[in-house]
């Protein structure tokens, strides 16, 4: 490696900058702020599931509703084997569940239209649900489970270094050649197959590695509740959020998507627990529309397309 | 026999209900090129409207004259002031598709919460020809029959309204292919806007029929959407002929996996849906 040829600076912001926001994150429960410690874990909980989700449907443009399926696999893992095996083995069970599941879900699907992925997505969620509600009450006579208590520490501990991996991985795709293959995919899909890229097989491996940490996550985020039922593991608004959040953020970008994840949690605090509890809905619903609507690339294609306007006005030249 | 009868019988019956229901939804997915998630939001306000008429004295199905207009109306200017405007500013087909979808989410929990806030969560239902009529040993309510009749009988009219005249040449235009309807002279924003209403109407219409018979909850509307997804996705996308048999086939299969496990009634509707996917994704009718 030829190290005269790094750009010191570059490379000083680009990794800088992340690895201070890491050291401030790490010691975050060491502040003493219990409601900080919570509030940074749905933020961070929220943030790995929307980057996860862009990963695999910012880039190809298949939007993918099975997030809540993944996450409720990862939910059900935690009240299978929480009592019985230590947590880190349990995340890895759920990761791999998600992904198995994700990769057969992807080898059926995706060699169909985008529409027919989103539907068949979404119904397997609906799919997953009814299953294990039978499954549950005919079957076993009982509804719901119980999981193992984890503190609020060891969940926001496991979060960040889900995170940072997610944030890794997400970053590695993105730059490498691989990432340009998926790039190619959701810009021209028959363009990209007689470039040589191995279309369906690029798309079922990053659909596959999305739901990793969607599954990891679903453990951890069932060790804060003493109660799982199929109904509440697999919500289908854990489904949507991703998608929201993503697409307010902005996709073109990585940190888009994490902008997104920020916003929309803080905004959902406020929302369900203030006094507008029973309009939650009713506003995200809104939010959803207006922002697909009249923000199609996101705020951080606002702020980009901002930026080059005011860049673009100081070095035009003046007309006439 | 007699349980042979019980589930043709009463498929045949919840099978026009579906079939009313996703013929609207053929319409806004196969024209209008919407994947309406809030399809069945319309069927439960139509359901909930008729109820609270009911309740001051109106005949339920006389309500019918009233929510299919009101409908009609409310999914055209829908269409006009999201889906237009969604459209136009895409740059292919395939984004459309899917933010479309996401648009019609939106809607879905706007209305999913609106509902809730007026009208709880708790079951409704009133009387309404509750006799029994015995067919072949089977005994049906009086009250599920009309509403089959009734659905049959606007399919079949609103088929007759595509085949015979210019409006509808122009819809089944602009289902075969909008871009070149449009240089045809198809005022293609305005026929879009025209399917997205009538589906809606229709699934009022389905949504009075449903209040007849059964007991009605805001939370009702996904369910009736996923099993016109899968009626539209059986029958063809775009075929509304497609549309109107399968849902005749969709209800006998549900009625009678109901009668074996009711609790796997909606698992059955997802593994019919992966099946015909996997092996016939144009459908039975279907010409894409």
């Amino acid at each position: 490696m030829n190290f005269s040829k790094i750009n010191w600076k570059q490379l000083g912001i680009t990794a800088g900058i992340p690895l201070i926001i890491l050291v401030i994150l790490g010691f975050m429960p060491n502040y003493g702020w219990d409601y900080g410690v919570t509030l940074f874990s749905n933020f961070l909980f929220y943030i790995i599931i929307s980057v996860s989700w862009t990963m695999f449907s910012g880039a190809t443009g298949y939007i993918s509703l099975a997030t809540a399926a993944f996450y409720g696999i990862g939910i059900y893992a935690a009240a299978l084997y929480g009592n019985t095996l230590p947590l880190y083995v349990v995340v890895l069970i759920g990761g791999v569940a998600s992904f198995i599941l994700a990769f057969i879900v992807g080898a059926i699907t995706l060699r169909l239209k985008g529409i027919y992925f989103a539907m068949f997505t979404f119904g397997l969620v609906l799919l997953l649900k009814e299953v294990i509600f039978y499954w549950e009450i005919v079957i076993e006579g009982t509804r719901g489970r119980i999981v193992a208590l984890e503190s609020n520490e060891t969940v926001y501990y496991y979060l960040l270094a889900i995170f940072v991996i997610t944030m890794l991985v997400a970053y590695i795709i993105r730059k490498s050649k691989y990432g340009l293959a998926l790039q190619s995919i959701g810009e021209n899909e028959e363009a990209a197959a007689h470039t040589g890229v191995n279309v369906t097989m690029t798309k079922i491996l990053t659909f596959a590695i999305s739901a990793v940490f969607m599954g990891a996550v679903g453990v951890i985020m069932a060790t804060k509740n003493t109660y799982v039922d199929p109904s509440t593991a697999f919500n289908p608004m854990m489904s949507f959020s991703p998608a929201l959040m993503a697409i307010f953020g902005g996709m073109g970008n990585i940190y888009g998507p994490v902008l997104g994840a920020v916003i929309f949690t803080y905004i959902q605090e406020i929302l369900q627990t203030g006094s507008l509890k029973n309009y939650y809905m009713l506003i995200f619903g809104a939010m959803l529309v207006a922002t697909i609507l009249y923000l199609p690339n996101g705020l951080m294609g606002l702020i980009q397309n901002l930026w080059r306007r005011i860049k673009g006005a100081k070095s035009a030249p003046t007309r006439g | 026999m007699e349980l042979f009868l019980n589930v043709l019988i009463g498929g045949l019956l919840i099978g026009a209900i579906y079939s009313l229901v996703s013929m609207g939804l053929s319409l806004q997915y196969g024209v209008a090129k919407v994947f309406n998630i809030a399809h069945g939001e319309f069927l439960m306000i139509g359901a909930f409207i008729t109820f609270a008429l009911q309740q001051i004295g109106v005949n339920p199905l006389l309500t019918i004259v009233v929510i299919a207009p009101v409908m009609f109306i409310v999914g055209f200017i829908l269409y006009r002031t999201i889906f237009t405007g969604i459209r136009v500013k895409s740059p292919n087909p395939g984004v459309f598709e899917s933010n479309g979808m996401l648009a019609a989410f939106g809607l879905y929990f706007i209305v999913q919460n609106i509902a809730v806030l007026i009208w709880g969560s708790t079951p409704k239902s009133y009387l309404f020809l509750n006799t029994g009529i015995n067919i072949g040993g089977a005994l049906f309510i009086e009250n599920r029959i009309v509403a089959a009749v009734f659905a049959v009988a606007i399919g079949i009219i609103f088929y007759l309204f595509l085949a015979s005249t210019r409006t509808g040449k122009a819809i089944r235009a602009a289902a075969q292919d909008p871009a070149t309807a449009g240089l045809m002279g198809v005022n293609i924003n305005f026929v879009l806007a025209l399917c997205f209403g009538f589906g809606a109407a229709m699934a009022g219409t389905a949504g009075v029929l449903i209040s007849i018979c059964y007991p009605i909850l805001t939370t009702m509307g996904l369910g009736y959407t996923v099993i016109a997804t899968v009626v539209i996705t059986l029958g063809g996308l775009g075929s509304i002929p497609g549309s109107f048999i399968g849902g005749f086939i969709l209800g006998i299969i549900g009625t009678g996996v109901a009668y074996w496990q009711p609790g796997l009634a909606v698992a059955s509707y997802y593994v019919i849906f992966i099946i015909l996917l996997l092996v016939r994704p144009k459908g039975l009718m279907g010409n894409q």
